[in-house]
C-alpha cells in the first residue's frame, strides 16, 4: 500500500475534514527516468542534426582548450586559482548555448567556461580568479550574473530576476547552475521552493561532477538522484548525461522553451566528471583513484562528439584540426592578454562601495592617499 | 493594535499619527510613486504583516506588488536581489529581528557586497526592513537588537528613526536609495503617537544626518531608535540633580554622522553612549571610540557606555532588567564625575 492509498482508508467512522488546500501537481509526469538522457551513442545520434553537431563540437573543444589554458596560467601565476570544467564542456556550453540574448545566466565560481561560451570576453571573465577586481565584467552586458563564490547563493537571484522579468512582461529566461554539493545548501531549497510556487522561468542546472571538493555525492545526498529533488518542490526533474553535448543542448533548450512559455521552473541534472582536481590547490588522489577517472576518459565529451561525426562522415581529420587549429588561436590570444600585468587603482577601493561616499570613506581614503603619495616619494627618492 | 486605511491615514491635517502608521503611509506612497517598487516578505499581503505596516498594500497595488512569500528568509533577500538585478526595488520585510539571521548570507555575501564586486555596474535598491529591539514583552526571538551585526558589514546602510515624522522620511529615502538599507524599526515605539502631517511629511536631511533632539550643556546622551524616549525622560529627571543633558539621535547608524556628534560632546565635555543592545561589542563601543579619537582633549571624563546586558536577550518577565532604563542613564551621567 503506498501512503497515498493509506491516506483515503477509513479506520474510523469520521473522515478528517477536507484540507483547505488542493494536491497541485501530478508527480508522475515530474519524476526524472532512472538512466540518463543519453543521444550521442545510441541509435537517435544518427538522426542529430549534422550543423549542431559541428557546432557543438567546435565549442567542445575551445572549451577543453581554454580549461588547459587557464589551468596553466595557474602555473605560471597569473591566475590565483582555477577550477577546471575540463571533461564537463558540454555541460558548461550546452548552458550558454540553449539561452537566447536576452536571457540570464547565473554562474557558480567553476562556470567560468559558461559564461566565456555565451560571449563574455575571457579576460574579464578571468578577473575574479586572478586577484584582480572581483567581477570584470558588467553583468548587464552579457546578462551573465557574477560568479557565486558561496555555494548556490546565486539560485534565489536568478529566481527574483525571472519573477521581476515575467512581472514586467519580459519572455526572459534565467538559468541557475551549481554543483552536486550545492545542492545540500539551503539556498538551493529556498530557491528552487520559491520557483515553482511563483512559476517562475528559471532552468537549475546542476552539474554533478562526481565530488564537492572530496566529498563524493554518496555522503551529499541519500536521494535517488538530485534530479529526483524538484519532484517534492512540484517541478520536473530531468536526468540527463552531462557529456553528451547534444543530450545536454536538448534537455536544456526544452527546459528552457518551457519556462518561456510559462510552464516553470526545471531542475536538471547533468551526470558528469570532474576530470581535474577541485582546483589547482587540491590533490584528488587523497579521495579518488586513477582507476576511477580513467574509466571515464572513454566517456569523453570531446570523443563522444569525434565518434558521431566521423562515423556520419560529418567531419574529416583536415576538419578537425581546423576546429583545433581555432581553439588554438583563442588560448594563445588569452595566454598572451593574460601576460600582461593589470594596473589597479587603489583610490578605486572606495568608490564603489555606496553610491555616495560616506565621511568615513572619505576620511580614509585621503589616508590612503597620503600614504600613496608618501610611498611615491621614497620610491623616486630612492631611485 | 488598530489598523488604519491608508485613506484615513491620508487626511491631511496635522494629527496624531502612531510610527506604524506613517512607516505603511511611506510604502503606499513609496509604491504610488514608483511602480517598481515592490513589497515582499512573510505574511505582508492578506494580513498586512504581523504589525499591519503592509496593511492595505496588496488590496491597492495586488499581489504582484506586494507578495506572501515562502516561508524562508534567504530566499526572500535572494530574490529580492535577482529582482534588483532586473530593475525593481524591492522592499523587504523580515518578520522580527532574530528572523532574519537566516538571510545574512545573502546580506553579508551579496547585497552588501554587489555594487562593490561589479565595479558599480550592478547596484542593488533594496529596503529591508527588521522590526527589532525588546520592550513589548515578546518570547525568544522576538526582541534582539540585531544593529551591530549590520553596521559590522560594510556596503549596508543602516537606519533606524525614533519619531513618527522620520518613520516616514527614513523609510522613504531608504526606498529611493541606490544602495541596500537595512531600516530598523523598533518595534516598541511602533505605536508611540505624534501628531505627524502627512502631507509635508519627509524628513528635509539626508541618510547619515544625526539630530539634536534636545539642546543642553552638561553632557550628551547619544543614542537612536528604542532608547531615544528614555533619554529624553533621562534628561527631564537630570534637570532635578541640575544637570542639563544633550540628547542626540543618531537616527543613521552607517553612515555615521562624527560631525553632529563630535560637534555636541565638544561643547558638553560629557558623553553617554545609551542603546538597549548588547554593550560587549555592541554598537555603544564604536561609537564612543570614533568620540574619544575625535573629542579626546574636549572630554572631562571617559565616556562611558548604557546598554543591554552581555546576555542572550532574557525572558520577557525579566526583560526591564536587561534594558537601559532611567536609572541606569543617569548613574551613568553621575558616573561622569561631576565637578560643580
Ligand atoms: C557556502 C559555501 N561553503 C563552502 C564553500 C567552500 N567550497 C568551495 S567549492 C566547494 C565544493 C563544491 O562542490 P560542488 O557544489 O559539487 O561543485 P563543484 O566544485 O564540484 O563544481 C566548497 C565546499 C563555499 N564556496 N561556499
Amino acid at each position: 500500500m503506498t501512503v497515498m492509498e493509506q491516506r483515503s482508508t477509513r479506520r474510523t467512522g469520521r473522515t478528517a475534514p477536507p484540507p483547505a488546500w488542493q494536491p497541485r501537481t501530478d508527480p508522475a509526469p515530474l519524476l526524472p527516468d532512472a538512466e540518463p538522457y543519453r543521444v550521442l551513442g545510441t541509435d537517435a545520434a544518427a538522426k542529430a542534426d549534422p550543423e549542431l553537431l559541428r557546432r557543438l563540437y567546435a565549442e567542445v573543444v575551445r572549451g577543453r582548450r581554454y580549461n588547459a589554458q587557464a589551468t596553466a596560467l595557474t602555473k605560471q601565476g597569473r591566475l590565483a586559482v582555477y577550477p577546471s570544467t575540463t571533461g564537463q564542456e558540454a555541460a558548461e556550453v550546452a548552458a550558454a548555448l540553449a539561452l537566447e540574448e536576452r536571457d540570464w545566466l547565473f554562474p557558480s565560481y567553476r562556470d567560468t567556461l559558461a559564461a566565456v561560451a555565451r560571449g563574455l570576453d575571457p579576460v574579464q571573465a578571468l578577473t575574479l580568479l586572478r586577484g584582480d577586481w572581483h567581477t570584470g565584467y558588467d553583468p548587464h552586458e552579457h546578462r551573465v550574473a557574477p560568479l557565486s563564490t558561496p555555494l548556490a547563493t546565486q539560485l534565489p537571484h536568478a529566481v527574483g530576476l525571472a519573477h521581476a522579468a515575467r512581472l514586467k512582461g519580459d519572455d526572459v529566461v534565467a538559468l541557475a547552475m551549481v554543483g552536486d554539493g550545492g545542492t545540500s545548501e539551503g539556498d538551493f531549497h529556498e530557491a528552487l521552493n520559491f520557483a515553482a510556487v511563483w512559476q517562475a522561468p528559471v532552468v537549475f542546472l546542476v552539474q554533478n561532477n562526481g565530488y564537492a571538493i572530496s566529498v563524493p555525492l554518496a555522503k551529499q545526498t541519500a536521494a535517488p538522484s538530485l534530479a529526483h529533488k524538484a519532484v517534492g518542490y512540484g517541478m520536473p526533474g530531468r536526468l540527463v548525461d552531462g557529456n553528451d553535448a547534444v543530450a545536454m543542448h536538448e534537455v536544456l533548450t526544452e527546459a528552457v522553451t518551457h519556462a518561456r512559455e510559462g510552464g516553470g521552473p526545471t531542475l536538471i541534472e547533468a551526470v558528469t566528471y570532474r576530470m581535474d582536481a577541485h582546483t589547482n590547490a587540491d590533490d584528488a588522489t587523497r579521495y579518488r583513484t586513477d582507476d576511477e577517472v580513467e574509466a571515464w576518459r572513454d566517456h569523453d565529451p570531446v570523443l563522444l562528439l569525434e565518434r558521431v561525426l566521423t562515423e556520419r562522415g560529418l567531419i574529416d581529420e583536415a576538419g578537425m584540426q581546423a576546429v583545433r587549429d581555432d581553439a588554438e588561436t583563442m588560448a594563445a590570444a588569452l595566454r598572451e592578454r593574460m601576460n600582461a600585468d593589470p594596473v589597479l587603482d587603489p583610490m578605486d577601493l572606495f568608490t564603489h562601495v555606496y553610491a555616495e561616499q560616506t565621511s568615513q570613506l572619505r576620511e580614509q581614503a585621503e589616508q590612503l592617499r597620503a600614504e600613496l603619495e608618501a610611498e611615491a616619494e621614497a620610491s623616486e627618492g630612492g631611485r | 493594535m488598530a489598523t488604519v486605511a491608508p485613506e484615513q491615514a491620508a487626511k491631511p491635517a496635522t494629527k496624531p499619527a502612531t510610527m506604524a502608521q506613517a512607516l505603511g503611509r511611506a510604502l503606499r506612497d513609496a509604491m504610488a510613486e514608483d511602480p517598481s517598487v515592490h513589497v515582499l516578505g512573510e505574511d505582508v499581503g492578506t494580513l498586512g504583516g504581523v504589525f499591519r505596516i503592509t496593511d492595505g498594500l496588496a488590496k491597492e497595488f495586488g499581489d504582484d506588488r506586494c507578495t506572501d512569500t515562502p516561508l524562508a528568509e534567504a530566499g526572500i533577500l535572494g530574490a529580492a536581489v535577482g529582482m534588483a538585478m532586473y530593475g525593481l526595488r524591492p522592499v523587504v520585510e523580515m518578520q522580527f529581528d532574530a528572523f532574519g539571521y537566516p538571510a545574512f548570507e545573502q546580506l553579508v555575501s551579496h547585497v552588501a557586497k554587489m555594487r562593490n564586486r561589479t565595479r558599480g555596474t550592478m547596484p542593488l535598491p533594496i529596503t529591508i526592513r527588521i522590526p527589532y529591539g525588546g520592550g513589548i514583552g515578546g518570547v525568544e526571538h522576538h526582541s534582539d537588537s540585531s544593529e551591530a551585526y549590520y553596521m559590522a558589514t560594510p556596503g549596508l546602510t543602516v537606519v533606524t528613526p525614533a519619531t513618527v515624522a522620520d518613520a516616514y522620511g527614513l523609510l522613504r529615502q531608504s526606498i529611493a536609495s541606490d544602495d541596500p538599507v537595512v531600516f530598523l524599526e523598533p518595534k516598541r515605539l511602533y505605536w508611540s503617537k505624534d501628531t505627524w502631517n502627512p502631507e509635508s511629511p519627509a524628513t528635509v536631511e539626508p541618510i547619515g544626518t544625526a539630530v539634536v533632539r534636545r539642546p543642553g550643556t552638561s553632557a550628551t546622551l547619544i543614542t537612536y531608535g528604542p532608547s531615544l524616549t528614555v533619554c529624553l525622560e533621562a534628561a527631564e529627571a537630570a534637570r532635578a540633580e541640575g544637570w542639563d543633558l544633550e540628547v542626540v539621535d543618531l537616527r543613521s547608524l552607517v553612515p555615521f554622522d562624527d560631525a553632529t556628534v563630535a560637534a555636541s560632546v565638544r561643547r558638553t565635555g560629557r558623553a553617554v553612549v545609551v542603546h538597549e543592545s548588547h554593550g560587549f561589542g555592541g554598537p555603544g563601543g564604536e561609537i564612543a571610540a570614533r568620540i574619544t579619537e575625535r573629542c579626546f582633549h574636549h572630554l572631562e571624563a571617559p565616556v562611558l557606555r548604557v546598554a543591554g546586558l552581555d546576555i542572550p536577550y532574557p525572558p520577557p518577565m525579566l526583560e526591564r532588567h536587561h534594558l537601559p532604563g532611567v536609572d541606569r542613564v543617569l548613574d551613568a551621567v553621575a558616573r561622569l564625575q561631576w565637578d560643580q
